[in-house]
């Protein structure tokens, strides 16, 4: 049996008139990657203070791996690495020595730390960089750094507040692999993100965040079903457009299909995405030329729509 | 199945708090990180070694000539009453470098880490004390080549170094707190220097008191710049008695470490 690796029970944190966590439940299964996906000022930072002991919740109660966050902060410590937006690296020194001296941190002798150093620089194709100060490093060589660091200690649980936030692309998609890697290490992983495709691509579970309190919880295929039904996107020549509409009017779940006469496309919710394959028989059944066909899911940002009544990018707000 | 053997569960409870050792090794990683930033941040070369230089050269050849000190040559005068000024502007680095920290997230990684959250405080201010011993040592020989010429012995001239630092160690914890208490850079060197020009130039540091008016007169005498100036200057010119005003600065330095440690310790577990 698993036991969750992160357990959160009903946390509240004010700061001053503002509050940041309402009674935020969560669990989070051992060996997984859990996704907390909401808007700038949603609480996720506030959170993952709490869970790194840098913050007292103004009640509840936390746990990460069976240690009490409050009551056993060294022990909370001792097993957990902490990465996030802003790397955490000191400019003046080389990427090198900043690893070293959080593995000294860790009471790693100096010989240990430097082949630890070198083994995580090596792990973040950082070897070459080494030996040159941070302050030369690009944004994503730094966020790589900071990641690496937070390892030293080889924490069973990272947490990674917006590790993506500000990073190209291509250094998006490599940190999204050092994640992966590190999952099926066995580490387990809370990540914070405002990117939904983020959340998607990398979570097992994912808790939408809303002021404060989970506003939704589950895998992403819960989450989307929980905004309801798949898109059938059919696209034919324009001028059989309507012949078209008639053939699949009855398997539109939903009101009305949406039709776009000029471009020649229908879009119909539909039950389930077998309704693709019926609706390609009965084209072929009348004879009538089709020029695509596709179920589209509805995408997270469909779900935080639903969930909190607004989209997520309307809420950069102070975080 | 295998998911569930990663956890590591400690066969005995393990322990909540940091062996004195472990603490020690702590202040030292962070001493060493301090010492090596400052070594290769030009900028703060300049902080820690141009601007006293200045200040002694401007008193000396500028102010100097104006200021009556009786029976007592300027320079005399003046390198003791710089060197405390030296030691409290060294201290502010304390404050304001905490305030980069912070913003740069740096201090969050530290106080995640299973380290004695106390060495990053204590390992800062040591680092800085050591910073303020070079900037004194370099003032000192400056003051020779302008013509300083200390009339006592070598070991009360390093008495009067060693209450000058010691002095310059319990300013940082002040300027910890007050950095740690306002949290940005910026905000931090404006707030340092509303509490440290006062106290610097309402003291004997640079002029005698008694032209004073009478309240600041009043603030100078009892303000530990000046006891501590007077201290250093009978101890290095032998301008009077040293032992009253030492006392007094020792007596200063006993209570504001018993009040700015714990109060910059609590402002870093919030900060």
């Amino acid at each position: 049996m698993l036991k969750p690796a992160i357990e959160a029970h009903d946390i509240h944190h004010s700061f001053g008139d503002v509050v940041a966590l309402d009674g935020l439940d969560l669990e989070v299964e051992e060996g997984t990657v859990f996704g907390l996906l909401g808007p700038n000022g949603a609480g996720k930072t506030t959170l993952v203070k709490v869970l790194a002991t840098l913050l007292v919740p103004t009640s509840g109660r936390a746990t990460v791996l069976g240690h009490d966050v409050v009551a056993e902060p060294l022990a909370v410590r001792r097993r957990i690495g902490l990465a996030g937006q802003f790397a955490a690296v000191d400019e003046e020194l080389t990427g090198r020595e900043n690893v070293e001296m959080v593995g000294r941190l860790y009471r790693l002798a100096p010989a240990e730390a430097r082949k630890r150093a070198g083994e995580l620089l090596e792990r973040f194709g950082l070897t070459e960089a080494a030996d040159r100060r941070v302050s030369t490093y690009s944004g994503g060589m730094r966020r790589r750094l900071d990641l690496g660091a937070s390892l030293v200690g080889r924490p069973p649980v990272i947490l990674l507040d917006e590790p993506t936030t500000g990073l190209d692309p291509r250094t998006r998609q490599e940190l999204w692999n050092t994640i992966d890697e590190l999952r099926r290490d066995g580490t387990t992983i809370l990540l914070t993100t405002q990117y939904l495709d983020e959340a998607d691509r990398l979570a097992q579970r994912i808790a939408v965040i809303d002021h404060g309190r989970v506003a939704a919880e589950g895998t992403a295929l819960e989450l989307k079903a929980m905004v309801g039904a798949e898109v059938l996107v059919v696209r034919v020549e324009p001028a059989s457009t309507s012949d078209a509409v008639a053939v699949l009017a009855d398997l539109c779940t939903g009101e009305e299909p949406i039709v776009d006469a000029a471009g020649g496309e229908i879009r119909l919710p539909v039950a389930d995405p077998r309704a693709s394959a019926e609706a390609v028989r009965r084209f072929d059944a009348h004879n009538l030329p089709l020029a695509s066909i596709e179920v589209l899911q509805p995408s997270l940002d469909d779900v935080f729509l639903t969930l909190t009544g607004r989209p997520a990018e309307d809420q950069k707000e102070a975080a | 199945m295998s998911a569930a053997t990663a956890v590591a569960v400690p066969a005995a409870p393990e322990r909540a708090r940091l062996t004195l050792p472990e603490f020690l090794a702590d202040s030292r990683v962070m001493a060493a990180r301090q010492l090596r930033k400052v070594s290769r941040r030009p900028v703060y070369i300049v902080y820690l070694l141009v601007q006293p230089v200045m200040f002694v050269l401007l008193f000396t050849y500028v102010l100097g000539g104006a200021i009556n000190t009786g029976s007592i040559d300027y320079v005399n005068y003046l390198i003791p009453g710089i060197m405390v000024q030296t030691a409290i502007f060294g201290a502010l680095t304390t404050g304001l470098g905490l305030t980069e920290d912070i913003k740069a997230g740096v201090v969050d990684r530290f106080r995640s880490l299973p380290i004695a959250r106390s060495a990053v405080l204590v390992g800062r201010t040591t680092a800085d004390l050591a910073a303020n011993a070079i900037t004194l040592v370099v003032m000192l020989l400056v003051g020779l080549v302008v013509g300083f010429r200390p009339s006592e012995p070598v070991w009360s001239i390093a008495l009067a170094l060693g209450l000058v630092l010691a002095f310059a160690y319990v300013f940082s914890w002040i300027s910890a707190f007050v950095g740690l208490l306002v949290k940005n850079p910026e905000a931090a060197q404006s707030v340092g220097f509303i509490w440290v020009f006062p106290l610097t130039f309402i003291s004997s540091a640079f002029v005698p008191t008694d032209t004073m008016p009478a309240a600041l007169q009043w603030f100078a005498e009892i303000n530990p710049v000046t006891l501590c100036v007077n201290a250093s200057r009978a101890l290095m010119i032998g301008d009077g008695d040293a032992s009253g005003p030492a006392l007094g600065t020792l007596a200063w330095l006993a209570g504001l470490l018993i009040v700015f440690v714990p109060l910059a310790a609590r402002a870093f577990r919030r900060a």
